[in-house]
């Protein structure tokens, strides 16, 4: 029987998983005099925090911020963070080990969520998530990740490629959407998301009367 | 149609087009009335909320405590379980309605203060909502003295990171609070404890967004549309194995096989249906003998499934249901926040199970074993995330149990084995069900 590791790769308990050195001292809250925070960082996690009644509901902005800036949350990145909003890193290294969309290894700087949940994975998406990943192995650039349900099962299979959506996608549009994404440019402008009209085609005012189902035309 | 009225109407969106389709009419409509008043209409509309547990949304308001104080409203617009994208729909297309329904809920409910929660990877829709609320600020319906009235409201939109637990509604506190998304133990509840250890509403996407059209046409006439304990309208969600996947409004009691198969085309041609999970994967599997069920509240209930959050997954004939099962369980371990031991084991026990089953290892017995961790996991936790894999499989193990014991007779002559060579002592441990 093979071994199952307790926690597989994907079990969100992740986080839980890494040891503590209980020889090392906790990280103190950063020091503002000695900590360098690029400035421009600064001003995202103050804004963010000013937006709250607690300036710790800022946690989860100002981590996607320092993950723009640094490209993962890094030592580094927790410790600028930390230093702003006068908290440990230790609480910020607890939420951003809970969320999916916060890396807390280096990552490629292009994003590639593989959508392989239910809806998808019946239309393809396993294949899919194989191709891509093989076509962009050796690019560094890349982070290619399978993800839960992304919400948008209706374009089945789908990803969602630097925070855009396309879909449905085959196999032949995998060297498009890399070589889109590569050079900035709009990725598959005619599979994007925000293109597509409500499957309804009632939903359509131009088409339908717009007053049909509360006539109960479809009881 | 209600929720999906001119929907894609170019420049919906925005601020100018909304008003001229009449937009924000239903704002001054509420705020003419009492507080009082509007709650009472909401009651008297019968409106369920649209996130997953149903549970009356003028109820829910009347629960909140009287008096000054500081209160919230939350908007869920999470939306992560696996088949749901209608509030993505209504946010990007029309993310007025939701401000409008969001601060006639809160004048209702006293609420000074209020947030969305978007889940973070709905990038274009939380800007979206950003820019319309940049201008419903501007038109003076959102901030101090709405419209000239008493009522004062802030809102922010606030995105998540990647959880489906902060669909769950503590879960969302506590990462709206800048927390690990750990769903908190209830009672107290939201409404008396809850954000910022305040009292606050938290409502569905659709649900605020169902409210404009409550106070427009009055909550006798909304009352009147769809069956008597389910009310209104409803965004379903379909996709899968469907020839047209997307979000239709249907008005709530239809046969579910006016939906799958008159709206949505039903399953591609050379197939048949095997199941389908009538409100997200939560839900427990129908069979195509439910599909005369109709599809509200109490019906799908009594049909053992539930409404959840309105979205069909349709899975035809060609799909294992191992590969299904496994597929949903796997889902639930991931998310799983790991806080409550019966569904942080329960559900990485029931995918390694399916992965046995798959490659051969497993015999018919686990199928028992399966069972019964599921039986275990239900009613044991904080929420109901545990439950919402452990509904799901078990219905596929009570439904489909001929198709499993074949999968797990065929995987073992595939890797060799045959039943009589399980070793004695492995037997033994199978049967306790904790190697
Ligand atoms: C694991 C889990 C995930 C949930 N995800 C969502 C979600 O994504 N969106 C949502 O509106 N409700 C979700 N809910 C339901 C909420 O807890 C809550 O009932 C709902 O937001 C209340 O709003 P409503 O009454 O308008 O439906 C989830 C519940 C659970 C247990
Ligand atoms: S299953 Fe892929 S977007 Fe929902």
């Amino acid at each position: 029987m093979t071994p199952v590791p307790r926690l597989g790769d994907d079990a969100r308990a992740s986080g839980w998983d890494r040891s503590a050195d209980p020889e090392k001292d906790p990280a103190l809250i950063p020091d503002p005099a000695t900590t360098d925070v690029p400035a421009q960082l600064r001003k995202a996690i103050e804004d963010a925090m000013a937006r709250y009644p607690d300036s710790r509901s800022a946690a989860i902005p100002a981590l996607h911020a320092a993950q723009e800036l640094h490209g993962w949350c890094s030592p580094e990145a927790i410790e600028q963070v930390a230093c702003v909003m006068q908290v440990t890193p230790a609480y910020l290294d607890s939420v951003a080990s809970f969320y999916d969309m916060l890396e807390n290894h280096p990552v490629g700087r292009h994003s590639v969520y593989v959508c392989t949940n239910i809806s998808c994975s019946l239309r393809g998406a396993d294949a899919l998530l194989a191709a891509i990943g093989e076509a962009a192995a050796d690019d560094a650039d890349f982070n290619v990740r399978s993800f839960e349900c992304l919400g948008a099962c209706d374009i089945a299979p789908m990803a969602s490629v630097d925070g855009v959506y396309v879909g449905p996608l085959s196999i032949d549009d995998v060297p498009q959407l890399l070589d889109d994404a590569r050079s900035g440019r709009p990725v598959l402008p005619d599979k994007q998301l925000a293109t597509r009209l409500v499957a309804d085609p009632r939903a359509n005012s131009q088409q339908f009367p717009p007053h049909a189902v509360e006539q109960g035309s479809s009881r | 149609m209600l929720l999906l009225k001119d929907i894609d109407e170019p420049g919906l969106n925005t601020l100018p087009v909304y008003e001229a389709r009449g937009g924000y009419a239903a704002l001054r409509k509420a705020l003419e009335m009492t507080p009082a008043d509007v709650l009472s209409e909401l009651e008297a509309s019968g409106l369920r909320g649209r996130g997953g547990a149903g549970f009356q949304m003028g109820k829910k308001v009347s629960f909140l405590p009287q008096g000054s104080m500081d209160k919230y409203l939350v908007c869920n617009a999470d939306e992560s379980e696996p088949g749901t994208f209608k509030d993505r729909e209504l946010m990007q297309k029309n993310p007025h309605l939701l401000i409008e329904g969001i601060v006639i809920a809160s004048y209702a409910a006293g609420a000074d203060r209020s947030f969305i929660y978007i889940r973070g990877e709905y990038v274009l829709q939380a800007d979206v909502l950003d820019a319309a609320l940049a201008q419903a600020r501007e038109a003076g319906y959102v901030g101090e003295q709405i419209l000239g009235s008493d009522h004062s409201l802030s809102l922010v939109v606030h995105r998540g990171a990647g959880a489906y637990i902060c669909g769950e509604e503590t879960g969302l506190l506590d990462s709206l609070e800048g927390k690990r998304g750990n769903p908190r133990l209830k009672p107290p509840f939201p409404a008396n404890q809850g954000l910022y250890q305040g009292p606050t509403l938290i409502n569905n996407v659709e649900t605020l967004s169902t409210v404009p059209a409550i106070m427009t046409m009055g909550a006798k006439q909304y009352a009147e549309l769809g069956v008597q304990t389910s009310t209104g309208t409803k965004l379903v969600s379909i996709s899968g194995h469907v020839q047209r996947p997307g979000n239709y409004e249907i008005e709530l009691g239809i046969p579910a096989r006016e939906i799958i198969y008159g709206l949505a085309g039903g399953p591609p041609v050379g197939s048949e249906i095997k199941c389908w999970f009538p409100g997200g994967s939560s839900a427990p599997v129908l069979t195509p003998d439910d599909l005369d069920v109709p599809y509200d509240f109490d019906s799908l209930a009594k049909a053992g499934s539930m409404l959840g959050s309105g979205a069909i997954i349709v899975v035809d004939d060609s799909t294992p249901i191992v590969e299904l099962a496994l597929k949903v369980a796997m889902f639930y371990r991931h998310e799983s926040c790991g806080k409550c031991t019966p569904c942080r084991e329960g559900t990485n026990w029931t995918v390694k199970m399916l992965q046995r089953i798959d490659s051969g290892e497993a015999t018919p017995m686990d199928l028992d074993i399966m069972a019964s961790v599921q039986d275990h996991i239900i009613g044991n936790c904080l929420c109901v995330l545990g439950d919402a894999m452990a509904m799901p499989i078990g219905s596929m193990i009570a439904k489909f149990r001929d198709e499993f014991e074949a999968h797990i007779e065929a995987a073992r002559a595939r890797a060799g084995l045959t039943l009589g060579s399980v070793p004695a002592d492995e037997q033994a441990l199978l049967a306790h069900g904790t190697s």
